[in-house]
């Protein structure tokens, strides 16, 4: 790509270098000045209607909408003269004219920019006296719900339908203050990536009906997350009520998922609330399982493991850093994963980012770090082999199979049932429950951080695999799961170089991740 | 000349000469009365020549903003190697406007010959013609001289045996005034809803079809042709004002005058006379209490401003308003002000577009205060509200739809507020009882 | 020098119009109205611009734009069915429901609403017993609405019944336009 040439501008003050073409918004934004918007979205094409951003230019007649005017050479924008804030004011006050202001039931109250810009800048007051005028709410079908009296026409929605998932089934319907948005009878939103609409309103105008009533946004608690539904990697925020999860939302990161996920992904969460969990380390006894000590129990998996090979039957939801550990007590055995499968479903405005046909966070990690991809699990297991089911529902495993083996060791946040006479039970975290890494299908190592407490005695899954390696004399105990990264990292080819610091929480590619455009910043909303 | 009446001595009829001549109509008719001269003349000239002679005339735009057209052609740049569109904006919808429904029920191939004119001279091989849906008898003829031009030969893919690609098509709107837009016909053109565009990109880099396009109002297009026969200075010299101001204006009058119809003058003829003499002055026993000289979105004139007007586009400014359209709304003593502007503001309220926040929250807001004013129900804070309101409509928006709402409220405020206040005081309008002839 | 009337005051196709809306749908677009398309479609350069001419066929055809000739014209025209009922509810002129035999559109406007435009409206509805804007009459002969200026003010006040154009309407012409509308 030739050099871009580079505009000088003064925003608000402040000097600002950015490519020519850049809009004044963006530009702001470099600096650190926010500029108040609702129809602007770096992730869609640029619509100039709500009118929200405009901002003084020196020697300019009018004011202009930042969002739609490019950057010139020696201007001098103001964001917040009297004129600009008077016609933001304006803005504000009329966009709420209409609007049934009833925050007190509105599911976007508190994360509602329509609140947040009137509570920054609006006017305390209306002069409005007239009669609002009244649809009534709709349900758009998939995830989607909308209340038209709250909508502010910033059209958004169709220009994600349009533009983003190719599907156009959402419209602006009549004109004027009749204006809403509208759809065909019998054509819902359906898209699979369809309740991205969602977190584009930025009013409580697109509701999600999961979510519909559950919490008001200030009680919930957040965590940085990557969603474990496939291989994707989509970053999300994992929401959280009391310690449940209640919404997981897309986080943006312009090398993964833009500013989206799917909806698949999106609403698959519950698994990780469920509440049929192992709480305590178990050892069989004469009377079957039996809750023990966390050292009790890590004593006699290490006691069964010792001298023996094993086998580990391992989930690729598990994180790079316990199937990084679960190779070390291989002790010349293997390890297998299976994975579940369903249909691809890309979202055509943005490169190479699709719900995959592999639904599980972690298979290119479990690959990378030698574990064999195979619809028949168990079949590397040894005769007189130590089966270490990790993570593994065992679904669909005929008991048979499991009688191989010389000894049973699970290590799970759920005891399977084809697993019911294993020898030990170690009780790990799920996904939602604890930190790590996962690697996505084009190889970038993505961390997660814990969304929520694991219940009972159960223990992270590093801490409980380093404390069995440490029984077992093969390691020192790990104090972080970024102790057992490091570790990972001087050990293997594919990870040299990364640190937990340098990931971030945009992730970083392993080093000899697939070169298929991936790691280049994808394009939004490209045609 | 002042069609429907018989033309008054004072006129000066050029484009409207032939006006109530069924005769014209026809292809035959047409060309018996010197029709397709000009385009004969024009596709033997350079097109660069053609638009040197257009720019040299000074002919402005006759939709309403008057841009220079020979200026707006010579934006169209030849040999881009990409096809140039010429659009016919006949959306013609400003309230107190029907110029153009005249010109093309009664001089249709005039139309046809101005768009292939225009069409040659800006390197486009195809023109639009987009006519408002509800111009069943415009459409009628306008469909009828295309089939008409086609078939003679005249336009087609060898226009007039020049071997010149030259075709002209009539595009049907359905209801919107806001097509008359220039961004917002393209919109519409293209099958979309009748947005107007943010601009930039100007029509003449991405128009129509993403492609480089010109749009001129019918009257523009038609008066192109007079101009290239008769030369730049022919044209130019038929002012009465300023040298910025050139040639004839159709002007369609409507309202509480004698003589409603549309008129041809030249630039700078003296408002009052017009008002008065060809128009026929007011209704029996009525008085003019107020004038919009340019359509519906222009200022408001008192008398006093409308009188002392000389009528082309520096006059009308100068007097408070503008000449926009040329639709001349004439408002008498019967009249309640109050019901008159709250009848144009319900009309901008209904045909705004909807994508500005201050438009179309604004122009129906408007709308409710002026209807409980009229209504007697109206409070003195709910004229600065009214006026807030129009301050942020103005200069604020994409297009201008929303400035054309607030400028009748503004000016009407300013210079009949004893009529607002009235009406909240609770002193009905007692309008003057006086017969109509 | 009344201009030439156009057309009839009777839409042609009446006939084939679907006034209550609960017919089966017939497409529309088959044999000669199929070709007036394609030829309407070599006049653009993509099929998206034909969409208004579109529907204006579908209206003459069927009296009204129902939901099943929005869903035609979108698979015509590769569109789909949401975008083009976004367009048909941008344009006033298409109408989304069965409208009378006779549909009357009365400019109100500000330059006819001073030349007394709000009379004509009221003879019109209470000689075509429709009693209320936008109500059919209960013999589906009539629906009477007010319109936003009609572009003829000079001839206040004008009227479109179907196609028909009819200029200086008052209040007292009504009854005898009314009588030729059978």
């Amino acid at each position: 790509m030739a050099e871009q040439k580079m505009v000088n501008l003064t925003i608000e003050g402040r000097q600002v270098s950015v490519p020519e073409g850049t809009t004044i918004l963006e530009a702001a934004k470099t600096v650190g000045v926010l500029i108040p918007h609702y129809c602007y979205h770096p992730g869609l094409p640029v619509a100039g209607v709500c009118r929200m951003c405009l901002v003084d230019v020196e020697k300019a007649p009018k004011l202009a909408p930042s969002c739609a005017t490019t950057v010139a050479e020696g201007q001098v924008v103001h964001v917040h003269t009297e004129k600009a804030l008077d016609a933001r004011q304006g803005v504000l006050e009329m966009l709420l004219i209409n609007h049934p202001l009833d925050c007190p039931i509105c599911d976007q109250s508190g994360e509602c920019e329509l609140q947040d810009y009137t509570y920054q800048e609006g006017r305390a007051d209306s002069r409005y006296r007239e009669p609002k005028r009244f649809n009534p709410a709709e349900d758009f079908g998939g995830d989607v719900m909308y209340v038209p009296n709250r909508c502010i026409l910033c059209t958004r929605c169709v220009r994600f339908m349009d533009d983003v998932a190719n599907d156009p089934v959402l419209n602006v319907s009549e004109r004027g203050d009749r204006a809403v948005i509208g759809k065909f009878e019998g054509q819902d939103m359906t898209h699979p990536w369809a309740a991205n609409v969602i977190d584009l309103c930025p009013v409580g105008a697109l509701l999600s009906k999961d979510f519909l009533n559950k919490a008001r946004a200030w009680e919930l608690d957040r965590a940085a997350s990557i969603c474990p539904n496939c291989t994707q990697g989509c970053n999300v925020i994992m929401e959280t009520r009391e310690n449940q999860i209640v919404r997981m939302r897309p986080r943006p990161n312009e090398n993964v998922n833009a500013f989206f996920m799917c909806d698949w992904g999106r609403l698959n969460y519950r698994w990780m609330n469920e509440k049929n969990r192992v709480e305590q380390p178990m050892v069989r006894g004469t009377n079957g399982l039996v809750p023990t000590s966390w050292e009790g129990a890590i004593t006699a998996a290490a006691r069964l493991l010792s001298g023996k090979k094993a086998f580990v039957a391992a989930s690729p939801m598990l994180s790079n850093e316990a199937l990084f550990l679960l190779t070390q007590l291989m002790q010349g055995g293997s390890g297998a994963f299976r994975v579940q499968e369903g249909d691809e479903a890309p979202l055509p405005g943005v490169k190479d980012l699709a719900l995959r046909r592999e639904r599980a966070a972690n298979v290119y990690g479990a690959e990378t770090l030698g574990f064999k991809k195979t619809k028949d699990l168990l079949g590397g297991l040894g005769q007189g082999d130590v089966l270490v089911v990790a993570g593994e529902d065992l679904d669909g495993i005929d008991a048979s199979a499991i009688s191989k083996a010389s000894a049973v060791i699970v290590i799970s946040p759920v005891l399977p049932e084809a697993a019911r006479n294993a020898a030990v039970v170690l009780p790990i975290a799920n996904f939602s429950e604890e930190e790590g890494t996962v690697t996505n299908l084009r190889g970038r190592v993505q961390r997660f951080t814990q969304a929520r407490q694991a219940p009972g005695e159960t223990r992270p899954s590093w801490l409980v695999l380093g404390d069995l390696l440490g029984a077992m004399g093969k390691q020192s105990s790990f104090f972080l799961p970024s102790d057992v990264f490091a570790q990972l990292a001087r050990t293997n080819k594919s990870f040299a170089g990364l640190s937990y610091d340098t990931i971030g929480l945009k992730g970083l590619p392993v080093v000899d991740a697939p070169s298929n455009g991936q790691n280049a910043p994808i394009a939004v909303g490209a045609r | 000349m002042g069609f429907p009446h018989p033309s008054h001595p004072r006129e000066t009829p050029v484009l409207s000469k032939y006006f109530g001549d069924a005769e014209a109509r026809t292809l035959d008719g047409w060309k018996k009365r010197g029709g397709y001269k000009a385009l004969e003349k024009a596709l033997g000239m350079a097109p660069a020549d053609i638009v040197n002679v257009v720019k040299e005339s000074g002919l402005r735009g006759r939709g309403g903003a008057g841009f220079p057209t020979g200026m707006k052609w010579s934006f169209m740049k030849p040999g881009d190697g990409k096809p140039h569109y010429l659009c016919c904006n006949a959306d013609e919808s400003e309230p107190g406007t029907f110029k153009d429904r005249e010109l093309m029920r009664w001089t249709p191939h005039a139309l046809v010959e101005g768009c292939a004119i225009g069409a040659y001279a800006i390197g486009a091989e195809t023109a639009y013609i987009y006519i408002r849906g509800e111009f069943t008898e415009p459409l009628y003829w306008m469909e009828k001289a295309v089939k008409e031009a086609y078939a003679a030969g005249i336009i087609g893919k060898n226009a007039m045996g020049t071997g010149k690609r030259i075709d002209v098509h009539v595009h049907k709107g359905a209801g919107a005034y806001i097509c008359g837009e220039e961004t917002a016909l393209m919109n519409s053109l293209e099958g979309r809803r009748g947005n107007p565009r943010i601009k930039p990109p100007f029509p003449a880099v991405s128009g129509v079809f993403g492609m480089p396009t010109t749009i001129n109002n019918v009257e523009t297009l038609i008066a192109s042709a007079p101009i290239l026969l008769n030369g730049a200075d022919w044209y130019k010299k038929m002012s009465l004002s300023n040298p910025k101001s050139t040639g004839t204006k159709l002007f369609s009058v409507c309202g509480n005058v004698v003589r409603p119809g549309t008129y041809e003058v030249v630039m700078g003829f003296p408002f009052r006379e017009f008002l008065y003499d060809l128009c026929g002055g007011p209704l029996h026993g009525r008085k003019f209490k107020a004038v919009i000289p340019g359509g519906a979105s222009v200022p408001i004139q008192t008398m006093e401003e409308a009188e002392a007007t000389l009528m082309d586009y520096e006059g009308f400014v100068e007097k408070g308003s503008m000449l926009g359209s040329g639709g001349v709304i004439v408002i008498d003593d019967a009249q309640p002000m109050v019901t008159v502007i709250a009848r144009i503001a319900r009309f901008f309220a209904h045909e705004s577009c909807a994508q500005c926040t201050q438009c179309r929250e604004g122009t129906a807001w408007t709308t409710k205060i002026l209807e409980r004013i009229r209504d007697g129900e109206g409070t003195m804070e709910d004229l600065d509200t009214l006026l807030d309101i129009a301050e942020q409509m103005t200069g604020k928006t994409i297009c201008v739809l929303s400035d054309s709402c607030a400028v009748p409220v503004v000016s009407g405020i300013k210079k009949f507020r004893n009529e607002f206040e009235a009406l909240i005081q609770g002193r009905r309008f007692h309008p003057v009882t006086a017969a109509v002839a | 020098m009344t201009p030439d009337l156009v057309g009839g005051l009777e839409s042609p196709d009446y006939a084939s119009h679907d006034r209550a809306g609960h017919g089966p749908y017939v497409p529309v677009f088959t044999g000669d109205v199929r070709k007036e398309l394609d030829e309407l479609l070599t006049r653009y350069p993509n099929k998206m611009a034909a969409l208004l001419p579109a529907l204006w066929i579908v209206q003459r055809v069927r009296g009204w734009v129902p939901e099943e000739g929005m869903a035609e014209v979108a698979e015509l025209l590769d569109l789909t069915p949401a975008y083009v009922k976004g367009v048909v509810t941008f344009y006033t002129m298409y109408h989304q429901h069965p409208v009378g035999k006779y549909f009357i559109q009365v400019c109100t406007t500000s330059p006819c609403g001073i030349c007394g435009a709000e009379d004509v409206v009221k003879a019109f509805l209470r000689h075509t017993n429709t009693g209320e804007l936008g109500v059919t009459s209960p013999d589906g002969k009539f629906t009477v609405i007010e319109v936003e200026c009609l572009g003829a003010c000079g001839f206040a006040t004008p009227v479109m019944v179907n196609e028909e154009f009819i200029e200086s309407m008052t209040p007292d012409k009504v009854p005898d336009l009314l009588a030729r509308l059978t």
